[in-house]
């Protein structure tokens, strides 16, 4: 029976040579990850289950990256929970202040999860490894604690749906803005349970940064995983990067779809999400006046390199509105240097932004960025849920990068073609 | 078992930063969680509800992050069960794990009213309203879950299989 990609790569973990849609199975895991937010009530759950040793000490990840550099003594004793567990029981990939990053940009950068692999973190985000033809999903700190201990979780096969984009993309529409218009299309449960791959040439042209934007946020619209089968794209990023062996699945050309939905990119603008729900996009030229006193530029989802590259662009020799705080932040450290040896971070201090240490920080309201009452914000972050960023009754507007590097220069949102 | 309480009536797409924001989770204390559980969404809720209580929401129930924190703040609440239209899915693995016993009703997520009195049988996920009289059905767990269930959650029957 023909057989998705994210089918195929569910039955080669459960020793299976064919898995439907609906079925219940157990799967090995390459990779189980945990947070400073959700791994100390993981390792709570890991004590009481008796297990003496995690299954394997190199295919745990530790990241602290939501409240860190730790924000407060609370937020210090999660994390040194999970850094005392990660040296009694000697995990590998621990990362420290000094070398961390967000987790979604950290572990692809790291060669931790590479094209086949089947990943689960707790973090609803994890479903980003999917840009490198990988199943990955987000689960609770239960679900990870049994997984540390076993190397295996259940899963329900999910059905697929396929997303096909034929066409060229306009000048500064990025693979955020196809994810932000298919939210708004199909809504916040449009793919409920469901995995979502994306195909067409559209795609096939997307580079690999724009890939991880577009997985990212699969679980904004209620799916288990996204996914986009690997090519040379996914290739070139994971040649001698990846640290264990990868290897690329395909859909059948004849495999079962639960939908397909086909879009014209070349009809496709800038999209910006209006508050409390990612699927009220609508694209940037549509937007009206909307003020704004922050802009975001970093995240899971665009906190990688060609996203700063993006922001510097529109960036370079402006100055911020005076009524705006900017906040830029790297995904990792690495792509701090990176950013640092293009000339970027200059560019963005010159414009009179602030640029931060790799943290979840303002995504989620944590620290670094908050809101107040009645502030808006543009941010190339995931989620514009009420109080999202601060106060519940502030507002969060999400675009990419370019998008609200401009909205920061004119102080309202704004295209990036409005400050050329 | 049966479950017996008032119906708190929510919207769709109810949202794990509206059950328990981002800014509490500098701790995963129960009894901390539970005082903040709601507290910007609903304001007019109170702070813990009465033991039974009962959530009832529309589509998408608990949609965004993996916060295990966000059930453990709802079943510390004081809260006996939720019933819902549709669960995000991460949410629906959370509460079995946890043991926060959730039922799909897409009849009484549309019928039940704020302020109705429910009595829901755990085991056959019949729910009758007390209030008025009407009784409706939801989809029972897969065997599979109910198998965490009788084993007393996902951690038991883990520690079993290592045995």
């Amino acid at each position: 029976m023909p057989m998705t990609i994210t089918e195929k790569i569910l039955a080669a973990h459960a020793g299976r040579e064919q898995v439907v849609p609906g079925e219940l199975i157990n799967a090995r895991v390459d990779l189980v990850l945990g947070n400073d937010i959700t791994a100390p009530v993981a390792i709570r759950e890991f004590d009481k289950i008796g297990a003496a040793v995690v299954f394997d000490l190199e295919r745990v990840a530790l990241v602290p990256d939501h409240f860190t550099p730790n924000k407060d003594i609370k937020s210090a004793e999660q994390s040194k929970i999970m850094r005392d567990f990660a040296r009694k029981h000697k995990i590998v990939n621990y990362f420290e202040v000094g070398c961390m990053g967000i987790e979604h940009c950290l572990l692809p950068e790291q060669g931790l999860v590479g094209p086949g692999d089947l990943v689960i973190g707790a973090d609803s985000h994890t479903c980003t490894y999917g840009a490198l033809g990988a199943f990955s999903t987000g689960m609770g700190s239960t679900d990870i604690a049994a997984a540390m201990a076993l190397g295996e979780i259940w899963l329900k096969v999910p059905e697929s749906i396929k997303f096909v984009f034929e066409g060229e993309l306009k000048p500064w529409v990025s693979g955020k803005d196809l994810i932000l218009y298919i939210i708004g299309q199909i809504g916040v449960d449009g793919a409920l349970y469901k995995a979502m791959e994306f195909t067409g040439s559209t795609i096939e042209n997307l580079s690999i940064d724009g890939r991880f934007s577009m997985c990212n946020m699969a679980v904004e619209a209620g799916a288990k995983n996204g996914i986009v089968p690997p090519d040379e794209i996914t290739r070139s990023y994971v040649e001698g990067r990846c640290r264990r062996p990868y290897k690329f699945y395909q859909s059948d050309p004849d495999a079962a779809y639960a939908k397909i939905y086909r879009y014209d990119t070349s009809k496709i603008e800038p999209q910006v999400a209006f508050p409390h729900l990612p699927e009220n996009s609508r694209a940037v030229s549509e937007a009206g006046i909307v003020e704004i006193d922050q802009s975001v530029i970093g995240s899971c989802t665009n906190g990688r390199i060609e996203d700063l590259r993006a922001a510097a662009k529109v960036l370079k020799g402006k100055k911020v509105h005076k009524n705006v705080r900017p906040i830029i932040f790297p995904g990792t450290q690495e792509i701090y240097l990176q950013a640092l040896a293009e000339g970027l971070i200059e560019t963005f201090i010159r414009a009179g932004a602030a640029v931060s240490t790799p943290t979840c920080g303002p995504c989620l309201g944590g620290h670094m960025g908050i809101l107040a009452d009645g502030e808006r914000c543009i941010a190339t972050t995931n989620r514009n849920f009420v109080g999202r960023m601060g106060h519940p009754g502030s507002e969060v507007y999400l675009s990419n990068p370019a998008v609200a590097a401009a909205s920061a220069i004119l102080g309202r949102i704004a295209g990036p073609w409005e400050v050329e | 078992m049966e479950l017996k309480g008032r119906a708190w009536k929510l919207g769709a797409d109810v949202d794990t930063d509206a059950i328990i924001p981002a800014r509490y989770l500098t701790t995963s204390d129960p009894d901390e969680l539970a005082a903040h559980c709601m507290e910007d969404a609903e304001p007019s809720f109170p702070v813990g509800f009465k033991a039974g209580d009962i959530f009832v929401a529309g589509k998408n129930f608990g949609c965004g992050s993996s916060r295990e924190h966000a059930p453990i703040a709802i079943k510390a609440a004081g809260v006996s069960c939720v019933i819902a239209r549709t669960f995000a899915r991460i949410f629906y693995r959370n509460a079995f794990n946890i043991g926060l016993p959730i039922f799909e009703s897409p009849e009484a997520a549309e019928d039940v009213r704020d302020g109705d009195e429910l009595a829901v049988d755990a085991d056959t996920g019949t729910i009758k309203n007390l209030t008025t009289g009407r009784i409706y059905k939801s989809a029972p767990a897969p065997p599979f879950m109910q198998e965490i269930i009788a084993a007393g959650g996902l951690i038991n029957y883990v520690s079993a299989k290592l045995k």
